[in-house]
């Protein structure tokens, strides 16, 4: 009964978007007030049926109804709750449903948060998104129904895949759909703007908390994944460059280049074609993702199990939103002004050359992971493509985006003047460079790579403090306290969203610099030492999980004749699955992570084991966190909550543009 | 005007090749070998451990090499397709029975009967390696010069039979 | 109280057992890091999308057992890529090598850059020279800066 209470509540949520998708529209276009009331009541009333169809599956999981195909094909009666509510977003099906489900929370949102919105904005913005979660509740109901019933149930559940029942793998997807789907909202407004031919600055300051909630979410869910895959696979690596990965790395990039452009067409009132390129570009590459996990055009470690006939739904649906949008865009970009003239020196030619490097990253992204179906479909062979590939491209197209990252804060609008900035920065990249080349001889090896990344760091970090010495000098109050207090914290945000870039390439540059690693036959009582610790093999023992069995290792960890900790490596073998897993041991540390992997068990109670030390890697992640900080600090600045209080006072007045006349 | 209609013209063309996409298989790897000679080996047989055999001894043929396993599943699923043509006799197949035991080569093919006029035990691989085989069943059309002219990856199925393979054999054979 | 010693005693015992030093896994550790350096270069076929390094896969440890061989042959890296690439074709390399299909692949990027750079610095230009020199006047700017600092100070 309950499986048939969320399948009513989709169809009813089907026919709400429908609703929701046209008429609003439809009024905002004939300025017909009551129907562009509509959208507001109905994008509530969806966020409420979808929510309950999201219930009814999860009370599925925990009743283990295993008469419900989805149920059955992951969960079983062994797995423990907190798993069986993950396994919800654990395969297709439910993973949709979490999809669509984030996707009425954002319309659910903006419903709360739009009051400031002039009335025809946000219908055309919750229409659109109507749309959007039309298409997602169709897609649902017609090939991939998570209700679906399974006649007669099934005795028991096939369990959830040993991958997925890992905490990372929890709360991962839930946080890559919030930035996937949050990117739909900065979507909505660039297509109500295009629709409603008003697009201005007011339009790009309302974009902009939208878009860095989103973003903040996206990274936070990337991080998430990467860790998860550096514990959960046994390998001890943290990015492999596998499709799935840049079909998540893409949006974070176009959403990174959308988020600075943004700031220009808010700020300056420039980049305006731009900008809603990018808002386009962004939720596309999200659309896009969503493609290539379910289709099965492009093979994965990640991809979901695959059916040609959820790869053309997809297919079409992806054609009708992008497509439909490029065309609007390609009808009305044309009508949009240009906005202020600036100089081939000023902070505006250095975020659009910020921009035009993110996106091109972001191309040899897209190029990369399709090219070896651009190949195949033409016949010219089979090649793959892969992580070498990408380190050769990415870094020399990084480096200059990061130089500018040092740069652009600190020039003047519309015109810098490149001595001045010259002896601004002289003693940041003096001092940046004369380190980076030393630094690694300290640490005891030299390598160009090294030395590069380090450089990067520092830069940002010196170019950082520059620019805030600058900030506060420029400003007037007596003491530095009030000076601090009188910086916005979008300023704050900014320069920490950047000092975390900083973070994180120190972590990868010493990972790669330094990392140490063994592969070891290791008889009880024997011991190995790396990075001046030393693992010595107490034996491994049987353990009995909830739904697994395993060998666990036990390894004490000595440095200098000290105790540092003991671990336990495990090899789990999940039963109803027949599949082994390597959960991997990691002491996490500030400065290094000790990792430990159990391989095979050999003669006499050996067994092969892999020790990593790996200097810094916890950087990486900390890095993605700081800069995921830096969004929500800068959100959460006065401005937006006073230009919010500004427009709701005189709400008719916003949709005059301030910035260039429309040309 | 034009540019503002290019992010669009790029992705109409990015979706036509998605579309095909969809209809391609990503994991199968075509053979380079194909066009090229046989590579040579020589492997004790199945049912004679003492007498060896070689492709070198079927020149002026065309033959079928098929590679298979008795802890495959996909050899089991195209067995009766190999049965046929054997039945037919209208080309020889040499089985490589591919990193597999003796003893449960020999049960499977008493169980299900043979098809091959010869199989080679391939117990390390490494003939499979210089193959190029990556997953059992595969099936390889070799001609008289010894060349490999056709590779099957996965089972051999009745449209493969009927489309590919026999039409292929009998045009090699005539010539 | 006895009980507690011996079993002090029972529990130290492996941290008095000098412990001995656990051999590598390989035999020889220098081949080992060069077939490892060549294998995360190398796709496994049967795998969904892993290194011959990582899958566990029968097939990548057979042909981590070629390879190896062929490290103790002294054959060449180029050599064992080509052993490889004739067999499995470029679909084991996950570094694409440069070919005439491939071209696009590799200087893609670049091109792009090349392109995206020259019309930024010409859509600049082409800026300066029609638009009017402010289009948000000063006194916008100062009124906006005024209300932000304004706002800023309020507690």
């Amino acid at each position: 009964m309950i499986p048939e209470i969320g399948q009513f509540a989709l169809i009813l949520a089907l026919c709400v978007a429908a609703v929701q998708g046209t008429v609003p529209i439809y009024g905002a276009a004939s300025g017909n007030a009551s129907l562009m009331a509509v959208a507001k009541p109905a994008a509530r009333g969806q966020f409420l049926l979808v929510l309950i169809a999201f219930c009814c599956l999860g009370y599925a999981f925990a009743q283990k109804d295993f008469s419900v195909l989805y149920v059955a094909a992951n969960a079983n009666s062994k797995l423990p709750l907190h798993y069986r509510l993950a396994a919800i977003w654990g395969a297709h099906e439910g993973s949709l449903l979490l999809w669509t489900f984030i996707l009425t929370l954002w319309m659910m949102a903006v419903t709360l948060f739009s009051k400031h919105l002039p009335e025809a904005m946000r219908a055309r913005i919750l229409g659109v998104m109507g749309l959007v979660s039309l298409g997602f509740l169709l897609f649902m109901l017609t090939v991939s129904n998570p209700f679906e019933r399974l006649i007669p149930a099934a005795p028991d559940g096939r369990d959830l895949n040993p991958l997925l029942q890992d905490p990372g793998m929890v709360m991962h997807p839930p946080m890559l759909y919030m930035g996937y789907v949050g990117f739909s909202v900065a979507f909505a407004f660039a297509i109500a703007a295009l629709l409603g031919g008003n697009l201005d600055a007011a339009w790009a300051r309302w974009s902009r908390p939208w878009t860095t909630v989103a973003w903040c979410f996206l990274t936070v869910g990337i991080a998430l994944g990467s860790g998860w895959a550096y514990y959960e696979l046994g390998w001890g690596g943290w990015w492999f460059w596998d499709p799935v990965e840049n079909a998540s790395f893409m949006p974070w990039l176009a959403g990174t280049a959308l988020i600075h452009s943004l700031a220009v067409t808010d700020k300056r009132g420039g980049f305006k074609v731009w900008t809603v390129l990018l808002a386009i570009l962004a939720f596309s590459l999200s659309l896009l993702g969503t493609f290539l996990v379910r289709s099965g055009v492009l093979t994965s470690v990640h991809a979901f199990a695959t059916d040609p006939k959820r790869g053309l739904f997809i297919l079409v649906f992806l054609a009708i939103v992008i497509g439909g949008s490029l065309l609007l865009y390609a009808w009305r970009a044309p009508r949009v002004g240009l906005g202020g003239g600036f100089d081939l020196v000023s902070r505006e030619a250095m975020l659009l050359a910020n921009n035009v490097l993110l996106v091109v990253a972001m191309g040899s992204v897209l190029l990369g992971t399709l090219y070896p179906l651009f190949l195949d479909a033409l016949g010219l062979g089979k090649i793959s493509v892969g992580p070498p590939y990408f380190d050769t491209v990415f870094v020399p197209l990084m480096t200059p985006a990061i130089f500018l990252m040092g740069i652009g804060p600190l020039a003047q609008w519309k015109k810098a003047s490149v001595p001045s900035l010259a002896m601004q920065l002289r003693w940041a990249f003096g001092a940046s460079v004369v380190t980076a080349l030393l630094l690694p001889f300290v640490l005891g090896k030299w390598t160009p790579l090294l030395s590069l990344g380090l450089l990067l760091a520092l830069w940002i970090v010196t170019t950082a403090v520059i620019n805030v010495r600058e900030r506060l000098t420029h400003l007037e109050g007596a003491g530095l306290l009030s000076r601090l207090a009188s910086v916005p914290r979008s300023y704050w945000g900014m320069i920490l969203a950047h000092c975390g870039i900083a973070v994180f390439i120190v972590g990868v540059t010493m990972v790669k610099g330094f990392e140490v690693e063994q592969d070891l036959r290791m008889n009880v009582g024997e011991s190995a030492t790396i990075g001046g610790y030393t693992f010595q093999f107490d034996g491994a023992k049987d353990f009995v999980g909830p739904n697994y069995i395993a060998a666990r290792g036990t390894f004490r960890v000595t440095k200098d004749g000290r105790e540092v900790t003991i671990m336990y490596p495990e090899k789990r073998r999940y039963m109803v699955q027949s599949q082994t897993m390597t959960e991997a041991a990691i002491d996490s540390g500030l400065l290094r992570d000790l990792y430990v992997s159990l391989g095979e068990p050999l003669d006499a109670g050996a067994w092969s084991v892999r020790l990593y030390h790996k200097p810094f890697i916890d950087w990486i992640w900390g890095g993605c966190l700081i800069m995921a900080l830096g969004g929500v600090l800068a959100i959460t600045d006065r401005r937006y909550r006073l230009a919010w209080r500004r427009e709701q006072e005189a709400a008719p007045a916003v949709s005059q543009p301030v910035g260039a006349p429309i040309v | 005007m034009k540019r503002f209609l290019l992010p669009l013209a790029i992705f109409v063309v990015m979706v036509g090749f998605l579309a095909v996409g969809l209809t391609l298989n990503p994991r199968e790897v075509p053979s380079p070998l194909v066009g090229k000679a046989a590579p040579d080996f020589s492997l004790p047989q199945l049912h004679e451990s003492d007498k060896v055999f070689s492709p070198k001894e079927l020149a002026g043929k065309v033959w079928l090499l098929n590679f298979w396993a008795s802890w495959c599943n996909g050899c089991k699923e195209e067995h009766p397709v190999l049965m046929q043509i054997a039945k037919s006799g209208e080309v020889p197949i040499y089985g490589a029975d591919y990193k597999d035991t003796r003893e449960e080569a020999l049960t499977w093919l008493r169980r299900w009967g043979n098809p091959y006029q010869l199989v080679a035990v391939d117990e390390a691989g490494r003939v499979g390696i210089n193959y190029g085989v990556y997953g059992v069943p595969e099936t390889y059309v070799i001609d008289k010069a010894g060349k490999i002219r056709y590779k099957q990856i996965g089972p051999v199925d009745q449209d493969v039979l009927e489309k590919k393979i026999l039409p292929l054999v009998r045009e090699l054979q005539n010539q | 109280m006895m009980r507690i010693w011996v079993l002090m005693f029972v529990m130290a015992i492996p941290g008095l057992v000098a412990a001995q030093e656990a051999r590598p896994l390989a035999e020889n550790p220098q081949a080992e890091a060069r077939l490892r350096a060549l294998a995360v270069e190398l796709r496994c076929l049967v795998c969904q999308n892993q290194t011959l390094a990582d899958s566990n896969a029968p097939l990548a440890e057979d042909l981590r057992r070629e390879v190896r061989e062929m490290i103790a042959k002294n054959m060449s890296d180029q050599e064992i890529i080509d052993f490889l690439v004739e067999r499995y074709g470029d679909f084991v390399l996950y570094r694409p090598p440069l070919r005439a299909t491939t071209t696009l692949l590799w200087i893609g990027p670049f091109l792009l850059l090349a392109i995206a750079g020259t019309a930024l610095v010409l859509a600049v230009r082409r800026r300066q020279n029609t638009l009017p020199e402010v289009i948000v006047s000063e006194a916008d700017h100062q009124r906006v800066e005024q209300l932000l600092s304004d706002g800023a100070k309020r507690p």
